[in-house]
């Protein structure tokens, strides 16, 4: 989490996705860039990028957050959470080349719950795992981001992670059997 | 839309699928499963915040220079990367995953026929990892006896089939093993469309199927 601003009531990160989104604000986008960057780069690199090869990504990577900006959906994942998508994507793209099936997308712009409270939600979400994973043994730690940087196969990859990730999904179901049941009254 | 899925996927797949780092005929098959499930919709993004927090822990070779800040400002300048844009048709056999694939509805399925009305369409992944095909049995019908080189996900779109241990209906996934033997026999009632992405060509087992293999790519 943000440690190198300092920390309002809105997430920091969120904040200046959505002055990207909205206002194409350019000294936003230069504090998300130096505090993400070096990041996405790293990750490029343990995924099997050469140094000028993840830095080329990176900077395609970070150019996509820019022109996808208007796409981030703060209810719905951290900014932290959908920059590692958009990275994760450049690298499925740079590295393996390959091109990415997504899901049908949700129409979750129907959702009832306070916005702010989600955000808030996604924020505290975020910052409870970044915390627990430092508190796994280290061998774990290793192999959670092993898994993270393909460097295991899924048949190698625990299916228990020993995080409180299970917390999440059941939120995420909740919302989502909230959301059919909002659709189904609303069509009949 | 509600689905009753009873076969999901397991989360070391899920994990896999939201880390990036499964060929790309599993991926289709986990976003295609994805689309009609909500229980494995909420893993995957649960495993994609915890991606967050592997990108936010970071620590290794985190100096940048200006240049590279400037760079990225060229390249913004530069406009948008060109992607395709989505076909926008909704089907109710094949999820939207599988439309981009097939570039169409069911009706835009290019089949080839294998035989005893059993048809199949390998669909265009990039990696040769895997092979990712659609599969159409007609009703009663039973698939050539096999066992499996590699891992094999069949999704079921349409129909329901069943083998020795179980039944799968859309939305359920069946995931295969190496050293797993079976049967699957199409139920009568609606024809059986599955979505199969296999890391080996099947195996199978009887003289005239395996002499067709190269042929058909099964």
């Amino acid at each position: 989490m943000p440690s190198d601003n300092t920390a309002t009531a809105r997430d920091n990160w969120t904040e200046l996705l959505v002055r990207i989104a909205e206002h194409r604000d350019q000294s936003a986008f230069a504090a998300l860039f130096r505090h993400f960057g070096p990041r996405v780069r790293s990750y490029l690199m343990k995924s099997g990028a050469s140094p000028t090869m993840a830095e080329e990504a990176m900077q395609e990577a970070m150019a996509a957050v820019w022109h996808k900006a208007h796409l981030f959906n703060p209810t719905k994942a951290s900014a932290t959470t959908w920059i590692f998508t958009v990275a994760r994507n450049k690298r499925i793209d740079a590295i393996r080349q390959q091109k990415r099936p997504e899901p049908e997308e949700l129409p979750w712009a129907m959702s009832e719950t306070p916005e702010q409270e989600e955000e808030v939600a996604r924020m505290e979400e975020s910052k409870l795992l970044a915390e627990a994973i430092g508190k796994l043994p280290e061998r774990q730690q290793k192999l959670i981001r092993l898994a993270y940087f393909g460097e295991m196969s899924h048949s190698e990859i625990a299916a228990d992670t020993g995080l409180p990730i299970g917390t999440i999904k059941s939120r995420i179901r909740l919302g989502l059997e909230r959301l059919r049941y909002e659709m189904s009254t609303k069509t009949v | 839309m509600t689905m009753t899925v009873k076969h999901h996927l397991t989360e070391p797949l899920l994990m896999a699928y939201a880390a990036g780092t499964l060929p790309e005929a599993f991926d289709l098959v986990v976003a295609s499963h994805v689309s009609l499930c909500d229980s494995c919709r909420a893993a995957v993004e649960g495993f994609e915040a915890l991606g967050g927090a592997v990108l936010e822990d970071m620590t290794e070779d985190l100096d940048l220079s200006d240049a590279s800040l400037e760079a990225t400002m060229a390249l913004i300048a530069a406009g948008p990367a060109e992607e395709p844009a989505p076909i926008a048709v909704r089907d109710p056999v094949l999820p939207g995953p599988l439309v981009q694939y097939v570039g169409g509805g069911l009706d835009a399925v290019k089949w080839r026929s294998l035989g005893r009305g059993v048809k199949q369409a390998i669909l265009p992944t990039g990696s040769d990892e895997a092979t990712a095909r659609l599969l159409y049995i007609p009703a009663g019908m039973a698939m050539p006896e096999h066992g499996h080189g590699g891992m094999e996900l069949t999704l079921v779109l349409q129909g329901a089939f069943a083998d020795e241990d179980d039944r799968f209906a859309r939305g359920d996934v069946e995931i295969g093993t190496e050293d797993m033997e079976h049967t699957p026999v199409a139920e009568m009632g609606a024809d059986c469309i599955c979505l199969a992405a296999t890391t080996a060509p099947l195996q199978f087992k009887g003289l005239v199927p395996r002499m067709l293999q190269p042929i058909f790519r099964i």
